[in-house]
Protein backbone atom coordinates (compact mmCIF):
# COMPACT_ATOMS: atom_id res chain seq x y z
CA UNK A 1 0.00 0.00 0.00
CA UNK A 2 2.95 2.30 0.58
CA UNK A 3 4.59 3.38 -2.64
CA UNK A 4 8.15 2.07 -2.63
CA UNK A 5 10.85 4.72 -2.32
CA UNK A 6 13.05 4.99 -5.38
CA UNK A 7 16.35 6.82 -5.13
CA UNK A 8 18.55 8.16 -7.91
CA UNK A 9 21.93 9.69 -7.37
CA UNK A 10 23.50 12.52 -9.36
CA UNK A 11 26.89 14.16 -9.02
CA UNK A 12 27.04 17.82 -9.93
CA UNK A 13 29.44 20.68 -9.38
CA UNK A 14 28.06 23.87 -7.88
CA UNK A 15 28.77 27.21 -9.55
CA UNK A 16 31.24 27.78 -6.72
CA UNK A 17 33.11 24.67 -7.83
CA UNK A 18 32.10 22.30 -5.04
CA UNK A 19 31.11 18.70 -5.78
CA UNK A 20 27.53 18.06 -4.74
CA UNK A 21 25.92 14.63 -4.44
CA UNK A 22 22.19 14.81 -5.07
CA UNK A 23 19.95 12.03 -3.74
CA UNK A 24 16.65 12.20 -5.61
CA UNK A 25 13.82 10.44 -3.79
CA UNK A 26 10.58 9.35 -5.38
CA UNK A 27 7.43 7.82 -3.84
CA UNK A 28 6.78 7.51 -0.13
CA UNK A 29 9.31 7.94 2.65
CA UNK A 30 8.17 5.76 5.51
CA UNK A 31 9.40 2.91 7.71
CA UNK A 32 9.98 0.72 4.64
CA UNK A 33 12.36 3.26 3.11
CA UNK A 34 15.46 2.45 5.16
CA UNK A 35 17.46 0.94 2.31
CA UNK A 36 16.40 3.59 -0.20
CA UNK A 37 17.23 6.47 2.14
CA UNK A 38 19.89 5.35 4.60
CA UNK A 39 21.30 2.51 2.56
CA UNK A 40 21.97 4.71 -0.46
CA UNK A 41 23.40 7.48 1.72
CA UNK A 42 25.70 5.02 3.53
CA UNK A 43 27.05 3.81 0.18
CA UNK A 44 28.46 7.28 -0.55
CA UNK A 45 32.22 7.66 -0.08
CA UNK A 46 32.47 9.82 3.03
CA UNK A 47 35.90 11.13 2.10
CA UNK A 48 34.66 12.79 -1.09
CA UNK A 49 30.88 13.19 -0.74
CA UNK A 50 31.01 16.19 1.58
CA UNK A 51 27.94 18.04 0.35
CA UNK A 52 24.71 16.04 0.14
CA UNK A 53 21.61 17.55 -1.42
CA UNK A 54 18.29 15.75 -0.88
CA UNK A 55 15.68 16.19 -3.61
CA UNK A 56 12.12 15.69 -2.30
CA UNK A 57 10.38 17.06 -5.40
CA UNK A 58 8.85 13.71 -6.31
CA UNK A 59 8.06 12.53 -2.79
CA UNK A 60 4.33 12.10 -2.28
CA UNK A 61 4.17 11.20 1.39
CA UNK A 62 6.50 11.39 4.39
CA UNK A 63 5.51 10.14 7.82
CA UNK A 64 7.31 10.34 11.15
CA UNK A 65 9.17 7.08 10.44
CA UNK A 66 10.47 8.62 7.23
CA UNK A 67 11.48 11.76 9.09
CA UNK A 68 13.36 9.54 11.55
CA UNK A 69 15.34 8.10 8.64
CA UNK A 70 16.28 11.61 7.54
CA UNK A 71 17.37 12.38 11.10
CA UNK A 72 19.48 9.21 11.18
CA UNK A 73 21.14 10.43 8.00
CA UNK A 74 21.82 13.80 9.62
CA UNK A 75 23.36 12.05 12.64
CA UNK A 76 25.75 10.09 10.43
CA UNK A 77 26.49 13.16 8.31
CA UNK A 78 27.33 15.21 11.40
CA UNK A 79 29.69 12.48 12.59
CA UNK A 80 31.25 12.20 9.13
CA UNK A 81 31.84 15.89 8.53
CA UNK A 82 29.24 16.07 5.75
CA UNK A 83 26.77 18.88 5.14
CA UNK A 84 23.20 18.03 4.20
CA UNK A 85 20.73 20.27 2.42
CA UNK A 86 17.33 19.65 0.91
CA UNK A 87 14.86 21.07 -1.56
CA UNK A 88 11.53 20.25 -3.15
CA UNK A 89 9.49 19.92 0.03
CA UNK A 90 5.89 21.15 -0.05
CA UNK A 91 5.04 24.13 2.22
CA UNK A 92 3.41 21.65 4.60
CA UNK A 93 6.51 19.52 4.94
CA UNK A 94 8.75 22.57 5.24
CA UNK A 95 6.57 23.39 8.24
CA UNK A 96 6.82 19.83 9.59
CA UNK A 97 10.60 19.68 9.11
CA UNK A 98 10.87 23.02 10.90
CA UNK A 99 8.63 21.81 13.74
CA UNK A 100 10.81 18.77 14.43
CA UNK A 101 13.98 20.84 14.17
CA UNK A 102 15.52 19.30 11.06
CA UNK A 103 16.13 22.79 9.67
CA UNK A 104 18.76 23.33 12.39
CA UNK A 105 20.86 20.64 10.76
CA UNK A 106 19.84 20.71 7.11
CA UNK A 107 19.34 23.89 5.11
CA UNK A 108 16.22 23.97 2.97
CA UNK A 109 15.93 25.52 -0.48
CA UNK A 110 12.90 25.98 -2.74
CA UNK A 111 14.48 24.28 -5.75
CA UNK A 112 17.69 22.81 -7.17
CA UNK A 113 18.85 26.06 -8.76
CA UNK A 114 18.59 27.95 -5.48
CA UNK A 115 20.41 25.15 -3.66
CA UNK A 116 23.25 24.88 -6.15
CA UNK A 117 23.71 28.66 -6.27
CA UNK A 118 24.21 28.67 -2.52
CA UNK A 119 26.58 25.69 -2.29
CA UNK B 1 -22.08 14.17 -0.79
CA UNK B 2 -24.39 16.73 0.81
CA UNK B 3 -23.02 18.31 4.00
CA UNK B 4 -25.72 18.79 6.62
CA UNK B 5 -25.14 20.48 9.96
CA UNK B 6 -23.39 17.37 11.25
CA UNK B 7 -22.31 14.35 9.30
CA UNK B 8 -20.64 11.16 10.38
CA UNK B 9 -18.29 9.07 8.30
CA UNK B 10 -16.77 5.78 9.42
CA UNK B 11 -13.88 3.86 7.96
CA UNK B 12 -12.33 0.57 9.09
CA UNK B 13 -8.72 -0.05 8.20
CA UNK B 14 -6.76 -3.27 8.27
CA UNK B 15 -3.84 -3.11 10.69
CA UNK B 16 -1.30 -2.90 7.89
CA UNK B 17 1.03 0.04 7.42
CA UNK B 18 0.14 2.00 4.35
CA UNK B 19 -3.60 1.87 4.91
CA UNK B 20 -3.41 5.09 6.89
CA UNK B 21 -3.58 6.71 3.46
CA UNK B 22 -7.24 5.69 3.18
CA UNK B 23 -8.03 7.55 6.38
CA UNK B 24 -5.97 10.54 5.23
CA UNK B 25 -7.92 10.77 1.98
CA UNK B 26 -11.25 10.43 3.73
CA UNK B 27 -10.42 13.08 6.32
CA UNK B 28 -9.15 15.39 3.58
CA UNK B 29 -12.34 14.95 1.56
CA UNK B 30 -14.57 15.74 4.54
CA UNK B 31 -12.46 18.74 5.53
CA UNK B 32 -12.56 20.07 1.97
CA UNK B 33 -16.34 19.77 1.90
CA UNK B 34 -16.48 21.71 5.16
CA UNK B 35 -14.46 24.53 3.64
CA UNK B 36 -11.14 24.14 5.42
CA UNK B 37 -8.14 25.82 3.76
CA UNK B 38 -5.65 23.65 1.95
CA UNK B 39 -2.92 24.11 4.54
CA UNK B 40 -5.22 23.02 7.37
CA UNK B 41 -6.25 20.00 5.34
CA UNK B 42 -2.58 19.05 4.96
CA UNK B 43 -2.13 19.45 8.73
CA UNK B 44 -5.10 17.18 9.32
CA UNK B 45 -3.86 14.55 6.86
CA UNK B 46 -0.52 14.27 8.61
CA UNK B 47 -2.14 14.16 12.06
CA UNK B 48 -4.58 11.45 10.94
CA UNK B 49 -1.75 9.49 9.32
CA UNK B 50 0.30 9.55 12.51
CA UNK B 51 -2.70 8.59 14.63
CA UNK B 52 -3.48 5.65 12.36
CA UNK B 53 0.13 4.52 12.25
CA UNK B 54 0.23 4.54 16.05
CA UNK B 55 -2.99 2.55 16.17
CA UNK B 56 -1.71 0.02 13.63
CA UNK B 57 1.80 -0.35 15.05
CA UNK B 58 1.36 0.11 18.77
CA UNK B 59 -2.34 -0.31 19.53
CA UNK B 60 -2.99 -3.30 17.31
CA UNK B 61 0.66 -4.39 17.13
CA UNK B 62 0.40 -4.98 13.37
CA UNK B 63 -2.07 -7.79 14.01
CA UNK B 64 -3.97 -8.00 10.73
CA UNK B 65 -6.75 -9.81 12.51
CA UNK B 66 -7.61 -6.50 14.14
CA UNK B 67 -8.86 -3.36 12.48
CA UNK B 68 -8.48 0.35 13.18
CA UNK B 69 -11.69 2.35 13.32
CA UNK B 70 -11.68 5.92 12.07
CA UNK B 71 -14.77 7.93 12.89
CA UNK B 72 -15.20 11.42 11.51
CA UNK B 73 -17.83 13.80 12.79
CA UNK B 74 -18.26 16.97 10.79
CA UNK B 75 -19.96 19.64 12.86
CA UNK B 76 -20.90 23.18 11.92
CA UNK B 77 -17.51 24.64 12.69
CA UNK B 78 -15.27 21.75 13.61
CA UNK B 79 -14.23 18.33 12.43
CA UNK B 80 -13.57 15.61 14.98
CA UNK B 81 -11.65 12.47 14.06
CA UNK B 82 -11.41 9.50 16.39
CA UNK B 83 -8.92 6.74 15.66
CA UNK B 84 -9.74 3.60 17.61
CA UNK B 85 -7.61 0.53 18.16
CA UNK B 86 -7.69 -2.57 20.32
CA UNK B 87 -4.73 -1.60 22.46
CA UNK B 88 -4.58 -0.70 26.10
CA UNK B 89 -3.85 2.93 25.43
CA UNK B 90 -0.97 5.12 26.48
CA UNK B 91 0.67 5.04 29.86
CA UNK B 92 1.58 8.66 29.42
CA UNK B 93 2.57 11.21 26.81
CA UNK B 94 6.21 11.01 25.74
CA UNK B 95 8.41 14.08 26.25
CA UNK B 96 8.66 16.65 23.46
CA UNK B 97 11.26 15.46 20.91
CA UNK B 98 14.61 17.24 21.08
CA UNK B 99 16.45 17.36 17.75
CA UNK B 100 19.75 18.28 19.40
CA UNK B 101 19.61 15.20 21.60
CA UNK B 102 18.68 13.07 18.62
CA UNK B 103 21.66 14.34 16.63
CA UNK B 104 23.94 13.65 19.59
CA UNK B 105 22.57 10.13 19.89
CA UNK B 106 20.99 10.84 23.27
CA UNK B 107 17.45 10.32 22.05
CA UNK B 108 15.82 7.85 19.65
CA UNK B 109 15.42 9.44 16.19
CA UNK B 110 11.89 8.06 16.12
CA UNK B 111 8.94 8.94 18.28
CA UNK B 112 7.70 12.19 16.77
CA UNK B 113 4.23 11.04 15.82
CA UNK B 114 2.41 12.24 18.91
CA UNK B 115 4.28 15.53 18.92
CA UNK B 116 3.21 16.16 15.32
CA UNK B 117 -0.38 15.28 16.11
CA UNK B 118 -0.50 17.78 18.97
CA UNK B 119 1.22 20.47 16.93
CA UNK B 120 -0.96 20.15 13.85
CA UNK B 121 -4.51 20.01 15.22
CA UNK B 122 -6.46 22.24 17.62
CA UNK B 123 -7.19 19.47 20.10
CA UNK B 124 -5.71 16.03 20.65
CA UNK B 125 -6.80 13.71 23.41
CA UNK B 126 -5.68 10.15 24.08
CA UNK B 127 -8.19 7.96 25.87
CA UNK B 128 -7.42 4.48 27.19
CA UNK B 129 -10.15 1.91 26.71
CA UNK B 130 -11.91 0.93 29.89
CA UNK B 131 -11.77 -2.79 29.21
CA UNK B 132 -8.10 -2.91 28.25
CA UNK B 133 -8.92 -2.23 24.60
CA UNK B 134 -10.86 0.16 22.35
CA UNK B 135 -8.47 2.98 23.10
CA UNK B 136 -8.65 6.01 20.91
CA UNK B 137 -7.15 9.33 20.05
CA UNK B 138 -9.54 12.19 19.38
CA UNK B 139 -8.42 14.97 17.05
CA UNK B 140 -10.29 18.22 16.43
CA UNK B 141 -9.71 20.98 13.93
CA UNK B 142 -11.83 24.10 13.98
CA UNK B 143 -12.90 26.34 11.15
CA UNK B 144 -12.48 29.43 13.31
CA UNK B 145 -8.99 28.47 14.54
CA UNK B 146 -6.59 31.49 14.53
CA UNK B 147 -4.65 29.82 11.72
CA UNK B 148 -7.83 29.38 9.61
Amino acid sequence: MQTETKTRMDQLTSPAGHPVTILRFEGDIASTSKEAVLGIYQSLPKATAKIILLDFTKVDYINSSGIALVIQMLIEAANGGQKVYAYGLSPHFIKVFTMVGITKYAGLFPDQNAAMAAL
Amino acid sequence: MIMHKSANVEVRLPSRLGYEKVAMSTAASVAKLMGFREDRIEDLKTAVAEACINAIEHGNRLNEGLSVGVMLCAGEDSLEVKVIDDGKGLKGLPPRPDIDKKILGEEDPRGMGMFLIQALVDEAEWVAGGNGKSSYVRLVIRLDSPTE
